[in-house]
């Protein structure tokens, strides 16, 4: 029998994309949604399930919206995930729940996350969000979360309705972390993240803004506050450089920068809204992941005539998700492959003008099992850009391990947890992004499950 | 009843520089001389970053003087005494280096004079003998002259019409004390970065041991966005978790003000605009 063909999502047509920030991804009708869910085979060993972080039961929600029983489907995916509109939308599904599906073997996997992302949707527009709130009464007992990132929310979500009174330490104006300041608007829109960090206040979690752990208060003081616990979602707060001459050059920016300006500080709206951003004509994105995806898509819809991504390997080492390179080739943006700045150029007022790069080859394959790019000598070629943004990764903000030398981190400056997500010190714990390094955000609902019950289980068993 | 964030003070010390006294007693009490606080005045305001210049842990109180220069400190100047401030962030950036070195200059310019303040304060109360040069465009711009009097031990003034003190450069009165010979221990500069970068040409010299605050553009000022990044010695720091303070003689001025530069016309834009449109 014939494998029926997968129900796509709609997209907003290029040429309104790029004039806007609206999201891209328009999201599947109801019948759509039916149709996407009765081509799933139901396979009694749920394959799919394995490639999930948070263990969703997936053919079982499926099921459910297949009998158009979207509440149930909703229900299920709740139990696992405390923020199903988020991980629709920026889960890389394609490498995988979806690339365990068993129907990838004779046709197109299951929409595994367009189909959450629909029940998720669905669920907001509905308002069943608010009444599916189960709290356990309080205990009385205090739990600090600083972070509002996937993990920090998740943590807080999952001990609130265990009847503990968390407070979260957020240290930006808005809460949401990355999911804020980091993913664009097209990608995951603001209002969307909003809901989720409504949800939590809906449990009572006490959200603290502006408030920076290591400077305004530190861990220490936290104890001393009478909380019992402590949740670092700190995530990778820093970003890093190329470390080549020339790279504090005007309008070279770090990734970061580009999104901070355009989705915390709203500066696409400038002047209305007061922080501004420019970008040139021609931009030059170095780096290859998804945040070098998101920065170029950015700089798209600020006007920039031409767009590159500089990447020093070949489209396939690539490591941004195949959906992202595909929205940004659709938008316009190009790739200059096999390329590596080694200097930047600027003019007399310091104004970045181009790049000095080498021309490299791929080698055998490398510690990450991407074949290594290797320099081609006497290839130097100047890559002309009147602004360039820096994607190239990011590393942890020293400033609570300056502040608390007792919490132990490893080289890279990643928090040491055990596996259950202990820090070193007594009663911190932590998740995401700062013990894994660059992850996702699936990842970081994961480890935080796993932290919310570490924590729980501790004080129950009074070890602290 | 007092509320976080809300002005409880506000005075202009010279035409379009202003000093206010918020409310905010998880800042106060933590506060040291040299550190910074980011404020944003509404939805659609910037992140600004300013210097604490006082404050009363007791009362909960910090102080901050800024100059109305644009769309940001213009909306800012136009708070009232018990309007709250949306958002204020702090204490940042990493506190001054206060210990008894000796003799001490301490050299404020502009509307930063009273960035400095803070900082001879401690200075002095650690027991350094502390000479404090201050100059200003003309008498008018002048501020914190005798708050700085109270706190140093001998007080230079400068100003670039000679309508107070001598006419000339707070450079210009830095060199001539060094050349007098007197031994001085540390020189701490805070003024704009042009200012700073004369005053580190002068005591490179003398190869005094001179610390710079500086101040570039800055959006998050936590270590996020790298907006504030500059050069010293030939690497690439953060002002804002690394900074403010860094050796003067290492840092690359042209770097810094090449940078403060990188959005004038959008600033002057908007500026503009908000001023036509009746501010």
């Amino acid at each position: 029998m014939p494998v029926k063909k997968r129900v796509e999502m709609r997209k907003l047509p290029v040429e309104e994309r790029i004039k806007s920030f609206n999201e891209v991804m328009l999201g599947l009708t109801e019948e759509q949604a039916i149709e996407e869910a009765k081509r799933c085979l139901q396979c009694p060993n749920h394959p799919c399930m394995e490639g999930c972080p948070l263990n969703t039961e997936i053919p079982k929600f499926i099921k459910k919206i297949a009998e158009r029983d979207f509440l149930s489907a909703y229900k299920i995916i709740k139990e696992k995930n405390p923020i199903p509109a988020i991980t629709g939308r920026v889960c890389p599904q394609e490498v995988r729940c979806e690339a365990k599906c068993t129907l990838q073997r004779v046709g197109e996997p299951i929409a595994i996350g367009a189909l959450e992302r629909f029940v998720a949707d669905w669920a907001m527009r509905e308002g069943v969000i608010k009444e599916e709130v189960t709290k356990a009464p309080s205990n009385n007992i205090r739990v600090a979360v600083v972070g509002s990132g996937p993990s920090g929310i998740t943590v807080a979500a999952n001990l609130a309705k265990l009847g503990y009174e968390v407070t979260i330490f957020e240290a930006l104006q808005k809460p949401g972390g990355l999911l804020i300041y980091g993913i664009p608007e097209f990608k995951l829109p603001k209002k969307v993240v909003e809901c989720e960090i409504d949800h939590l206040k809906h449990l009572g979690v006490d959200i603290q803004t502006n408030v920076v752990i290591g400077r305004t208060y530190t861990i220490k003081e936290l104890f001393q506050n009478g909380y019992r616990a402590i949740f670092l979602g700190i995530g990778l707060g820093m970003p890093r450089f190329l470390n080549i001459p020339g790279e504090n050059l005007v309008n070279i920016y770090t990734a970061n920068e580009i999104l901070i300006r355009t989705n915390l500080m709203k500066a696409y709206l400038f002047p209305k809204y007061d922080t501004p951003i420019k970008v040139g004509d021609i931009v030059a994105v170095v780096g290859g992941g998804n945040v070098a995806m998101d920065a170029a898509r950015t700089a798209i819809r600020l006007g920039a005539k031409e767009v590159y991504i500089v990447y020093r390997r070949s489209e396939e080492e690539m490591p941004a998700w195949k959906k992202e390179l595909i929205n940004a080739k659709e938008e316009g943006v190009k790739l200059q492959l096999l390329t590596q700045p080694i200097r930047f150029i600027g003019d007399k007022d310091g104004r970045v003008t181009g790049m000095e790069c080498l021309k490299m080859q791929l080698g055998e394959p490398d510690a990450s099992g991407r074949r290594r790019p290797i320099p081609i000598k006497g290839s130097e070629f100047i890559f002309k850009a009147d602004t360039v943004i820096i994607a190239v990764g990011y590393r942890p903000n020293p400033l609570i391990q300056n502040t608390t030398p007792e919490i132990k981190v490893n080289e890279e400056g990643c928090i040491i947890v055990d596996k259950h997500c202990r820090a070193s010190m007594n009663g911190v714990y932590a998740a995401g992004d700062i013990i894994l390094g660059e992850a996702t955000v699936a990842e970081a609902i994961g480890t935080g499950r796993i932290a919310s019950t570490t924590i729980h289980q501790d004080i129950r068993e009074g070890r602290i | 009843m007092i509320k976080m964030n809300q002005i409880l003070d506000k005075r202009e010390l010279a035409p379009g520089i202003k000093e206010m006294v918020i409310y905010n007693p998880n800042i106060a009490s933590k506060v040291k001389a040299g550190q910074f606080i980011v404020v944003r005045v509404c939805e659609e305001g910037e992140r600004i970053p300013l210097n604490v210049v006082d404050w009363d842990g007791g009362r909960g109180t910090l102080k901050i003087v800024f100059q109305e220069v644009g769309v940001s400190t213009h909306k800012l100047g136009k708070l009232g005494i018990g309007d709250l401030i949306m958002d204020v962030v702090g204490p940042l950036g990493n506190p001054s280096e206060i210990s008894l070195f000796g003799t001490v200059i301490c050299v404020g310019e502009g509307v930063r004079i009273s960035a400095i303040y803070p900082v001879a304060r401690e200075l002095k109360k650690a027991g350094n003998k502390v000479i404090s040069i201050i100059g200003a465009k003309s008498k008018e711009l002048l501020i914190y002259m005798e708050e700085m009097r109270g706190v140093s031990d001998e007080l230079r003034i400068t100003t670039d019409d000679g309508s107070e003190g001598r006419r000339g450069l707070v450079s210009d009165e830095l060199r001539d004390i060094l050349e007098s010979g007197l031994k001085i221990d540390r020189i701490v500069i805070v003024g704009s970065a042009m200012t700073m970068k004369m005053c580190t040409e002068v005591t490179k010299l003398y190869h005094i041991k001179t610390i710079a605050s500086l101040n570039p553009i800055m959006i998050c000022g936590m270590g996020m966005c790298g907006a504030c990044r500059v050069e010293v010695a030939g690497k690439t720091r953060f002002t804002c978790i690394e900074g403010p303070e860094f050796d003067a003689h290492q840092v690359n001025f042209d770097v810094l003000m090449m940078r403060l530069n990188a959005y004038k016309t959008e600033e002057q834009m908007a500026l503009k605009r908000f001023l036509e449109g009746g501010g």
